[in-house]
């Protein structure tokens, strides 16, 4: 009864868009495909609804053969990243469309347009031209258009991309209480994002995808502790985990002339190269610490983000205040050496400080 | 600075009104005129300046055999050309460049930018070129000097045009909307005509705004391949001519011919000024 996916490979030219991709998909569940653009999730959801026909792969939904059924039999809805809407059609005709067009009753579909409307928060809208409405509100009319229809498979697809700083943050809380609330056990819910907070957040099962490849497969929490690959762990970070190559000899770390102390949970590691991970917000500045120089100071709401240099190695610290910086200028920092993660010479993870430890 | 601009832009614009109307004014009066208005002095005003006639108006519709030049058939014959050529023009036109905006076509080196340039270049020739093998195509299949024969032609030489302006216009329609229409239920025909179609009016205005003109102004095709069963207004109205120009009779004949062209004018900008059409899709 689940959407099955075996070794689904789409290669229309000389790249990889998927590259033998597996997946199970339970209903009722929140499953969000993480990665960077072009990294093949658009195409990933758009076999799903059918857009594509993969090369090769086998995709079944409630036992049948889901390749088999086109697009437009397939119950499938999907929010683009784009404000899509039907222009010539107000609010209230775009809502109706999907569900006219499988011949429903005329009471039920108003039942199910004001459900919709009161979801999204667009009650009173009804009548509005599409082109009358704001950014925000045409992707609420979008989702409306995917909530009504009640679809068996609900595909998003990077739907707060295109939407300002502080409207994607109030849609994303939206989003939560609607995917909490507002679902059926029915439902597979599959959303697809550049962004690792907004995978945190909606706290699914993620999909870790990269040039069309399936790089981890898990729970929000366990791609975010227990990142398998050092890809993943750049992926699932923002700003990007840093990485800094370096040695392990006896109880001490060593990286670019620091010297540091090797934390409890290396212990079982063998001596020897390896390439030291840790988050931007695991950097302070601390007198007593090394130093480095500011290459680019950002400030961003209420944190500061450090672009810091030393010899070949490029970290980014989170400093959690506004502070100004003048370029060049010499700052000390501090690594959380609790907060290491070692990945071996094959970029894999051998060590992170949530228990991970293959030694 | 902004008074100056104003009266700038009021002089520019009462000027070309004048530039525009005043060839209108003169086509009106002289329509009214006889011989001896025209070829004396200077007139303008009717009543005042030289006496009003019908005169010019009368010969457009009396029969020949009575000293007058018809023109009502060919008028009529020009409107069923026009619209019918125009007609089938945009239907063929527009589902050609939906498959060749959408979809994606492959035989030999050929790509749908072949093919598109393939229409486009029915124009690029000299008419002239087209006139030897359209007259020997319609002579074979026996429609030379026929209504149907001029349709056919008027096709070939409108569809271009069609398919030049439509595939532009769908190439802008993002495909995000044809997507999003089969995912909420429709089939590829279904997705044409309850989508993508009444999102394309402008376009469509705009391509058959250009196949009206085009077919109905034609002068060469309608000279070569006509000769006595059927005629059209351009041909009649040249033939209007003779050796004492009859200035009242070709003023009259230039306004009606110019009558359709001013309604669809102002039947599109009317439409088209209504707002809801232009930025509807980004």
């Amino acid at each position: 009864m689940n959407l099955i996916g075996e070794n689904i490979t789409y290669k229309p030219d000389d790249q990889f868009h998927l590259n033998d991709v597996s997946f199970n998909f339970k209903k009722g569940n929140l499953y969000t495909i993480l990665g960077r653009t072009l990294s093949g999730k658009t195409t990933f959801l758009k076999t799903i609804a059918g857009l594509l026909n993969p090369d090769s792969g086998n995709l079944s939904f409630e036992n049948n053969d889901f390749i088999k059924i086109p697009v437009w039999e397939r119950n499938v809805a999907m929010v683009y990243q784009q404000f899509i809407n039907y222009p010539h059609l107000n609010v209230y005709e775009n809502i109706i469309f999907p569900l006219k067009q499988r011949k429903i009753s005329k009471d039920q579909i108003k039942k199910d347009v004001e459900e919709a409307l009161k979801t999204v928060g667009l009650v009173g809208f009804e009548n509005r031209k599409i082109q009358e409405l704001s950014g925000g509100q045409q992707q609420r009319v979008a989702l409306a258009r995917s909530l009504a229809k009640k679809a068996k498979i609900l595909l998003l697809d990077e739907p707060l991309v295109n939407l300002d700083y502080k409207l994607r943050e109030q849609l994303r809380e939206e989003f939560k209480r609607i995917f909490t609330q507002g679902l059926s056990e029915d439902t597979i819910l599959i959303y697809s994002t550049t962004d690792p907070q907004e995978v945190m957040e909606l706290n699914g099962e993620v999909i870790v995808l990269d040039e069309g490849k399936v790089l981890q497969k898990g729970p929000a929490k366990e791609i975010f502790e227990n990142p398998r690959t050092l890809k993943v762990a750049e992926i699932s970070n923002d700003p990007p985990m840093n990485i800094l190559k370096g040695t392990k000899s006896s109880e001490k770390l060593s990286f670019e002339n620091i010297l540091i102390n090797s934390p409890s949970h290396f212990k079982n590691l063998s001596d020897q190269g390896y390439n030291f991970g840790i988050r931007a917000s695991e950097i302070k500045l601390d007198d007593q610490g090394e130093e480095f120089e500011i290459e680019l100071a950002e400030i961003s709401g209420s944190e500061t983000l450090l672009h810091l240099k030393k010899g070949d190695s490029k970290v980014i610290a989170l400093i959690e205040e506004v502070m100004n910086f003048k370029i060049h200028e010499k700052v000390k920092i501090k690594f959380n050496e609790n907060k290491l993660y070692a990945f071996d010479q094959n970029e894999e993870l051998v060590s992170s400080p949530y228990g991970v430890s293959y030694g | 600075m902004e008074k100056l601009y104003k009266f700038l832009k009021y002089t520019f614009i009462i000027l070309w009104t004048v530039f525009i109307v005043a060839p209108f004014l003169w086509a009106i009066s002289t329509s009214f005129k006889d011989f001896q208005s025209v070829n004396s002095k200077v007139t303008y005003i009717p009543w005042l300046d030289f006496e009003p006639t019908l005169e010019g108006w009368r010969v457009l519709v009396k029969s020949p055999a009575r000293g007058g030049v018809d023109i009502v058939e060919p008028y009529f014959n020009s409107l069923f050309v026009t619209c019918t050529a125009s007609l089938i023009s945009i239907v063929l036109g527009t589902l050609a460049a939906y498959a060749l905006s959408r979809f994606t076509f492959k035989a030999g080196f050929v790509r749908n930018n072949d093919i598109t340039f393939f229409f486009i270049s029915q124009r690029i020739m000299p008419p002239i070129v087209l006139s030897i093998p359209f007259f020997i195509f319609l002579s074979t299949i026996g429609l030379l000097d026929s209504l149907i024969g001029l349709v056919v032609v008027y096709i070939v030489l409108l569809m271009p045009i069609a398919v030049w302006i439509m595939v532009d216009f769908f190439n802008r329609v993002p495909k995000e909307l044809d997507e999003t229409a089969l995912i909420d239920g429709c089939n590829p025909y279904q997705a044409f005509y309850k989508v993508v179609l009444p999102n394309s009016i402008p376009g469509l205005i705009v391509a058959g705004m250009f196949c009206i003109i085009f077919g109905w102004i034609d002068f060469f095709f309608a000279f070569i391949l006509t000769f006595t069963e059927v005629q059209l207004l351009p041909v009649k109205v040249v033939a209007l001519n003779s050796s004492i120009t009859p200035w009242w009779s070709l003023s009259a004949s230039a306004l009606i011919s110019v009558a359709p062209l001013i309604i669809v004018a102002f039947v599109v900008e009317r439409y088209l000024s209504k707002g809801n059409l232009s930025g509807a899709l980004k």
